[in-house]
């Protein structure tokens, strides 16, 4: 049986979570390294998304929290205790799959009030518990339907109520709206954080969907191959990335062409400074956000010989933003403008580019082409 | 799924080194589990099945050497062959006119009858309900008619067989057109031009072929296996003829009853390799 | 030209009576073929069991309340329910150790290839099988013998615990080729998510899997006695004589040679199977209907 939550042996209170500690995990499957010396610590409360390509290793670290699979080296430890050896049962964490995992023969209710009724929880106390945390997610008036009977939204509001319902000291959540629609899937991401939130549990959330960590997160930790790349706060992640990896993984970049001399990179003929001044002298790829550029119309005082002049090739209509492609003599780049702007430069229009002077991420030649 | 629970409870993706948490320790009980459960059923199976195959490898008198004596008799024996030859010609038939009589009928039900539905898959249960013992006792008047109209020749027991083979395949044939969605490919085709005939024969077909083999082949192995129909209806065939040598020469009847069994088996595993392979899912690219 | 293919909802009332007609050719062959060759021998058979010489009559149905009728289908219904208890925990278990692999071992082919086989492949070969095993010159009892050890005649391979044994050999594989696939059903999702909430494997058994797999369990239990019920080659081919269990009767009534009288008999027994069964098929159906709703 799990222990109840008031002995956590440091005395932290749930109201705030507990920290969680991974050091140097470890897991092989075969002769396929899943995970290769995996190190990372939750804070209290906090909730941290795990993001990466398919095989990176992040739901291996989340079952391995869970308890679900056992390490091959490094340790686990959960409020200043160790589980690594902990059986999952024993763990005292709420998990949220992907799909499917509802108890299909139960209504929503009993599937909440299950783990309350395995810790001896009476009957009437279950279910009004069970109600209040069906509530907290918005679904109190289908508590007495089956799984097949909601949708996939549905469920996964419940998938969430009964992992919560325990009162976990971890909240666990391995790709949760992954199956869902679009739709449904912004509403929900959103939901979770506000929940999450309210309750306080430390929370790491799996996903492959760099839009939901960055939406979501109070750090991202960015996974490729078994190893984290990067961990920092959305913001970072995005503006500041470590690794041409993350640079590309999260958000839209463009790879430019870059000279690198003395620790200031030339791009486009303009001269920039490096996000990295210890970047080695010699050719690289600069790579560049679409919204650090803009555009102006072209007049006759430019020449054709500026790197920043060229011509609008297409233009994407996203709403409140455009992207526009525009086709330079020595790469062609993807710009993010605002609707309004882009609109004056139809396909086919002659421009000239204006590129924001901000430190830009540079990689040496060798190492770009490596991609995800 | 079984494989991802199998993953869930470590095993085989556990690497080896590690071998003393809990999740190893279900895997190891498993095993040892599987281990038993599948050398017990098998010695229990395989047994008759050798005692068999030992039967007919006898040699007369006391300490004789093995022979196939009993095996190359069966060449002796010309109604045998017949039985055999008429058995396997029946498995074709029944399994071709089964398919010919189910394959349109539910396709078709699918997109213009769907009421229908459930009054076909309670028709195609009705022969588990009759059992072949009853039916019979029905089927001789009917069969009197049928020999009037196609003669007495033991082929005309595919007329019965094919009712016989439609629970099996009715359920086999239903889980492949679940598993393709016929109404959008059919709408498809229509709206491309084609005639019924092509969108049953050139684009469903196709596209059900594990289905359609399993089907025909589970109807091969039931017809190979059939006794009650063709014994009580005065009808030579396999089994019948198993049966009726049985009395005179044990040992050339079971050998050609073993026999018979090792082909349907080989058909099968041989089926079970052609089915539904899960297609590698295709990475996106980043 | 364009055809509504059925699938446009429906929403306004039905177009005439023309399209209909036509879409119902459709059907037609199968109905046909099904009418004549099975719910016409269904309906002589029961039309049959109330006819007499001289119209309708229960008469028949008397012969149902003989003895030696009433023990046939005494002996008929312990075999049955005794070689599907033993066919539902053994095939069950059978079927678990083959879903515990991964699902396109070799195993697994080489275990459902030969359900496939035996489980249609009983009677006479099943028989045969069996005499050459514990038969008077079987394996088994020659093996003994060699010992000094003389394991009785062979006759109690023809009474109950000798039938039951033979009966397994298409019951395990039967049961495992119905129940498997309930099994495939079960995700794994459920075990882990039972964990995490704090069960333990037991707890998982007793409120998750067996409330799942019971209805589909039962129902495939029903099947195998339904099987073991109507079955005849097997007992047909290791009884020479005798009518101990139904089946056999009726194929006495149908090969006798005497008048009609003995044959409405026949049909009349033929009958009272078709209703056991049938009760036992319902049961089937409803239960199938129960699991399938939870399984999607």
């Amino acid at each position: 049986m799990t222990q109840p939550l008031t002995d956590i042996a440091d005395g932290t209170s749930r109201e705030h979570g507990v920290e969680v500690r991974l050091e140097d995990l470890r897991r092989v499957y075969g002769n396929v390294t899943a995970l290769d010396g995996l190190t990372l610590t939750l804070a209290p409360g906090e909730l941290v998304t795990l993001l990466g390509p398919s095989g990176c290793g992040k739901t291996s670290a989340l079952r391995l929290v869970a308890g679900l699979e056992e390490a091959d080296g490094g340790r686990i430890v959960v409020g200043g205790q160790e589980v690594t050896n902990l059986p999952a049962n024993k763990r005292g964490m709420g998990m949220v799959f992907q799909a499917y995992s509802l108890f299909p023969h139960m209504t929503a209710r009993q599937n909440v009030a299950f783990g309350l009724r395995l810790r001896g929880v009476r009957d009437a106390d279950r279910k009004r518990r069970a109600g209040d945390m069906l509530e907290l997610v918005g679904l109190g008036a289908q508590a007495d339907r089956f799984a097949h009977q909601m949708s996939g939204g549905q469920q996964q509001r419940v998938a969430l109520a009964r992992a919560l319902a325990i009162e976990p000291q971890v909240l666990l959540l391995d790709e949760p709206l992954s199956a869902l629609d679009a739709k449904v899937r912004a509403q929900l991401r959103d939901e979770i954080r506000r929940i999450q939130l309210k309750v306080g549990t430390t929370t790491l959330f799996v996903t492959h969907d760099q839009e939901e960590a960055l939406a979501i997160a109070d750090r991202v930790g960015v996974m490729r191959a078994g190893r984290l790349e990067q961990l920092a706060s959305p913001n970072d992640v995005y503006a500041r990335p470590a690794t041409a990896f993350v640079a590309e993984f999260v958000g839209l970049s463009n790879r430019i062409p870059a000279t690198v001399t003395d620790g200031v990179a030339e791009v486009l003929g303009m001269r920039l400074p490096l996000v990295d001044p210890a970047t080695p002298s010699g050719d690289a790829m600069a790579i560049v956000r679409p919204e650090a550029f803009s555009l102006v119309g072209y007049s006759e005082a430019d020449t054709t010989a500026d790197p920043l002049v060229g011509f609008v090739i297409a233009t994407a209509f996203l709403g409140a933003v455009s992207r526009v492609t525009v086709k330079l003599e020595s790469a062609t780049v993807l710009a993010q403008l605002p609707t309004s702007e882009a609109r004056a430069y139809p396909a086919g229009t002659r421009v000239r580019l204006n590129l924001r002077t901000d430190p830009v991420l540079v990689s040496p030649l060798t190492t770009v082409g490596a991609k995800g | 799924m079984a494989a991802i629970e199998a993953a869930a409870l470590g095993y085989p993706s556990t690497s080896p080194t590690r071998g003393s948490g809990p999740i190893h320790r279900r895997r190891r009980r498993l095993t040892l589990f599987r281990v038993i459960v599948f050398v017990v059923m098998g010695t229990f199976f395989l047994v008759p099945i050798l005692a068999m195959f030992e039967f007919t490898t006898r040699g007369t008198g006391l300490g004789a050497a093995r022979t196939l004596t009993a095996w190359r008799q069966i060449f002796d024996y010309p109604d045998l062959i017949d039985a055999i030859v008429v058995s396997l010609e029946l498995a074709a038939i029944t399994s071709i006119a089964g398919l010919l009589l189910l394959v349109p009928t539910m396709i078709w039900v699918r997109l213009r009858l769907p009421r229908l539905t459930r009054v076909i898959e309670f028709l195609c249960l009705l022969p588990l309900t009759v059992p072949a013992i009853v039916l019979v006792v029905g089927l001789a008047p009917v069969y009197a008619w049928v020999t009037y109209f196609f003669g007495s020749s033991t082929l005309t027991l595919a007329f019965a067989y094919v009712v016989l083979v439609l629970p099996y395949t009715y359920r086999v044939l239903d889980s492949g057109l679940s598993a393709i969605d016929v109404r959008t490919l059919a709408e498809a085709a229509r709206s491309l031009g084609a005639g019924w005939g092509t969108v049953m024969w050139r684009i469903i077909a196709p596209n059900m072929r594990s289905a359609l083999l399993n089907a025909a082949l589970l109807s091969v192995a039931l017809v190979l296996g059939e006794f009650t129909i063709a014994s009580l209806l005065s009808f030579q065939n396999l089994q019948v003829a198993i049966n009726f040598l049985g009395r005179a020469n044990a040992g050339v009847s079971i050998s050609v009853a073993l026999a018979s069994l090792f082909f349907a088996f080989v058909l099968l595993l041989a089926l079970s390799f052609v089915g539904r392979r899960r297609p590698a899912p295709v990475q996106e690219e980043e | 030209m364009t055809e509504e293919l059925g699938s446009v909802v429906d929403a306004r009332p039905r177009q005439g009576g023309r399209r209909l007609p036509l879409a119902w050719l459709g059907a037609v062959p199968f109905l046909a073929y099904v009418s004549i060759f099975l719910l016409l021998p269904t309906a002589i058979v029961v039309i049959g069991a109330f006819a007499g010489p001289n119209g309708p009559t229960l008469s028949n149905l008397n012969t149902l309340t003989q003895d030696y009728v009433v023990a046939s289908f005494v002996k008929s219904i312990e075999l049955s329910a005794a070689s599907s208890a033993v066919g539902a925990v053994f095939g069950s278990l059978l079927a678990y150790a083959i879903v515990t692999g991964k699902p396109d071992a070799t195993m697994r082919r080489l275990v459902t290839s030969a359900c496939g086989v035996l489980a249609q492949f009983g009677g006479v070969t099943l028989a045969f099988a069996f005499i050459a095993t514990v038969g008077g010159e079987g394996l088994i009892t020659v093996f003994f013998a060699d010992r000094g050890i003389d394991i009785g005649s062979s006759v109690w391979l023809f009474e109950l615990p000798g039938l039951t044994l033979v009966y397994s050999y298409f019951q395990i594989p039967l049961m495992v080729l119905v129940f498997l696939p309930a099994l495939d059903g079960i995700r794994p999702q459920w075990r882990e998510a039972t964990e995490t909430l704090g069960g333990n494997g037991w707890h998982y058994w007793r409120h998750v899997a067996a409330p799942i797999l019971w209805p589909a369990f039962l129902g495939a239990t029903l099947l195998l006695f339904a099987n073991a019920f109507s079955a005849y080659a097997t007992v047909a081919a290791l009884v020479s004589q005798g009518g101990i269990i139904v089946p056999l009767q009726i194929a006495n009534s149908i090969q006798s040679e005497v008048g009609a009288a003995n044959e409405n008999v026949g049909k009349a027994l033929a009958l009272g199977m078709v209703v056991i069964v049938a009760i036992v098929m319902t049961l089937y159906v409803v239960l199938q209907r129960k699991s399938a709703k939870w399984q999607r």
